[in-house]
This record gives structure tokens, sequence and C-alpha cells, in this order.
């Protein structure tokens, strides 16, 4: 019986092999995990978007749970996103902070007037330093930062209501549930 | 003596040209060519996360000019090369490196290789150890007389063709 075993062990290398490239079909290799999740949202002090004269920082958003939304008026999916973006800020159960990536003030300020504004209020980082704190590699890119300032979760690449629905709000209320 | 006035002409070219006060590579300007190729050296090593399968050198993408010029600032500012690394590490995660680091999350990329080695040399040292060790096996009378049947019929048969 023993030495029958032998010769299904081709078999059984061929059936992890298999396992592993089936699941290497599901990996998109486009996303790359962030190492900031857990911890605190890297410091910035931005202009806001709506007002050259006003800034922003990493302390505006402490105190309660957000979301940090990287956009721009030249990113394609952006657009796609931004009706998903006012639906959640319509149920008002979150913040959302926007951070306007690299992009061109007076334009940015006609796609909120013209898509609706789902943000709280939006950091203005024209030369795209911020961004390079923040990791980011590629707009639409989402955190969530805890009451405490920790980044909690990124999502990168547009949101859609199922993702909203199925892994952002969960943990949304999760959070506001912990102090 | 035609290539020695031409040399010559070329050694007058060379001497007419202003020589170049800085190294420079796109829009970087370096004070001497160490520091060129230094920067060269390290944006080759850093993957763009944008085009993935192209380096900061290579990656025309808008992410991969600012990283450049981040490097190329960090670099003017006196920082180390694997304080460099670091930073991007802290922002885009071990992905910006080509070459993995050695960590735990890491062991069986760097090992794997040799502990299957290891499972292998084990496995044919046993094989080649078990071979020797079966003895040869001896013929029952009826099979020596069944093995000589059939090489003398082999023999019959040869010397028919014959």
């Amino acid at each position: 019986m023993v030495r029958h075993l032998r010769y299904l062990a081709p078999l059984a290398i061929f059936a992890v092999l298999v396992a592993f490239l089936y699941r290497g079909l599901s990996l998109d290799p486009k996303l790359v995990p962030s190492p900031l999740v857990g911890k605190p949202a890297p410091a910035f002090s931005l202009t806001r978007l709506e007002d050259a004269a006003a800034t922003i920082t990493e302390a505006d958003l402490k105190g309660k749970v957000s979301l940090l939304n990287i956009w721009a008026t030249w990113c394609v999916s952006c657009r796609a996103e931004h009706e998903v973006l006012v639906r959640l800020a319509q149920t008002g159960k979150v913040d959302i902070y926007g951070l306007n990536y690299k992009d061109d003030r007076a334009q940015a300020l006609r796609w909120l007037q013209q898509l609706g504004n789902p943000y709280v209020t939006n950091a203005f980082d024209a030369d795209g330093r911020v961004g390079i704190d923040w990791g980011v590699y590629g707009a639409p890119e989402t955190f969530v930062i805890d009451r405490q300032g920790i980044i909690r979760h990124k999502h990168i690449g547009p949101l859609t209501d199922q993702i909203v629905n199925d892994e952002i709000m969960p943990l949304i209320t999760q959070l506001q549930a912990t102090t | 003596m035609k290539p020695l006035i031409a040399s010559l002409v070329l050694l007058l070219m060379l001497g007419t040209q202003p020589l170049p006060a800085a190294v420079t590579l796109e829009s970087f300007t370096f004070a001497a060519e160490a520091d060129k190729q230094r920067f060269k050296e390290l944006i080759e090593q850093l993957r763009c996360l944008v085009c993935q399968n192209q380096s900061l050198a290579d990656s025309d993408a808008e992410l991969a000019h600012d990283l450049r010029a981040e490097v190329y600032e960090m670099m003017t500012d006196g920082n180390s090369d694997a304080e460099i690394a670091e930073f991007l590490v802290a922002r885009y995660g071990d992905f910006v490196l080509y070459n993995p680091p050695v960590k735990p999350s890491t062991y069986l990329l760097w090992y794997g290789p040799f502990v299957l080695l290891l499972i292998a040399a084990f496995l044919l040292l046993r094989a080649v150890r078990r071979q020797k060790k079966t003895p040869e096996a001896e013929f029952s009378g009826a099979e020596q007389k069944r093995l000589q049947d059939v090489l003398g019929q082999a023999e019959t048969d040869k010397d028919a063709r014959i």
C-alpha cells in the first residue's frame, strides 16, 4: 500500500502547483498593500482647494472616523467614482475629506460645482508632494482614518456602491463603535 | 599622414569645446560624474508603481518624474542611498525595491530554493543508497533454463539469417 502511495506524489505536487497558480489568477499586481495601514496619517499642511488662504492639516481629520479620498479632474475613474462618494456623503454617516492631487484649482472647483461636492473640505496638493508622503501612486485612492488619526484601511482604485457597502461602511461602523 | 591630420583636427575641435561645469541628466544637474552615476544606479534599483515592470529610471509616468525629483533632492541634501530607499519603502512598501529585503515574510523566497535543493539531494542520496543495497537477484532453476533457451534461440536465429 505504502509503495503505491509514492506514485501519487507527482499528482500531489501538481495539485499544489495548480492551487498556487489558480490563486495567482485572482491577484491583481496593481494592488500594492500600503505600509501606512496601522500607522498615523502622514503629516501635511496644505491650502484648501476652496480657499487658497485657508490651510488644512492632518490634525483636522482627527476626533472622528473620516475618509480621505485622493482625486483629480484628469483622473478618469475618479469621475466614475464621484457619484458613489456623493451618495455616501448624503447618508451623513462619515466625513469625507478630499486630497485634490496634482490638479488645476479652477478646473477642480468647476468639477465640484458640476458633479456635486461630497467633501467636507479639500486639500490642494498641486505638486503631489503630500501625495508621495501618503504613498499615492494612482488616483483614485481612499483612506479610512480612525478617531486617533490612524490609517485603518486603504482602497486603491475607484469605489463602487458594492465596495462601500461590503467593505468601507462595516469598517466605519466598527471604528465608530470603538472609542 | 592623413590619420595624423585627422586626429590633430579632432584634438583642436575638442580643445575649443567649453568644458562642462556640471554633469546633467534629464533636468538634473550634478556636481560630478560620480554623483550622476550614483543617481542613475539608484533610480535603476527602484520600481515605478505605475508601470510596474519599469524602474524609476525607465518610466515616463508622472509619478516616476516626481519620485526622480524626490530622489535627486534627497541626494543633494546629503542622504545616503539606504536613507532614500527607506523613505520610499515607508511610503510605498518593499515593492519599490527590485531587491527584496531578507525578513521573516521573505524567508521562503530567499531560503525556499535551498530547502528544496536539500530535500532533492536527500531523496537522491537515499535512492542511490537503496539501489546499491538491493542484492543482485539470483535466477531460480526454471528461470535460468528459460534464459538459456531464449539466448540459444536468438543465436540460432542469427545463424539462420547469415
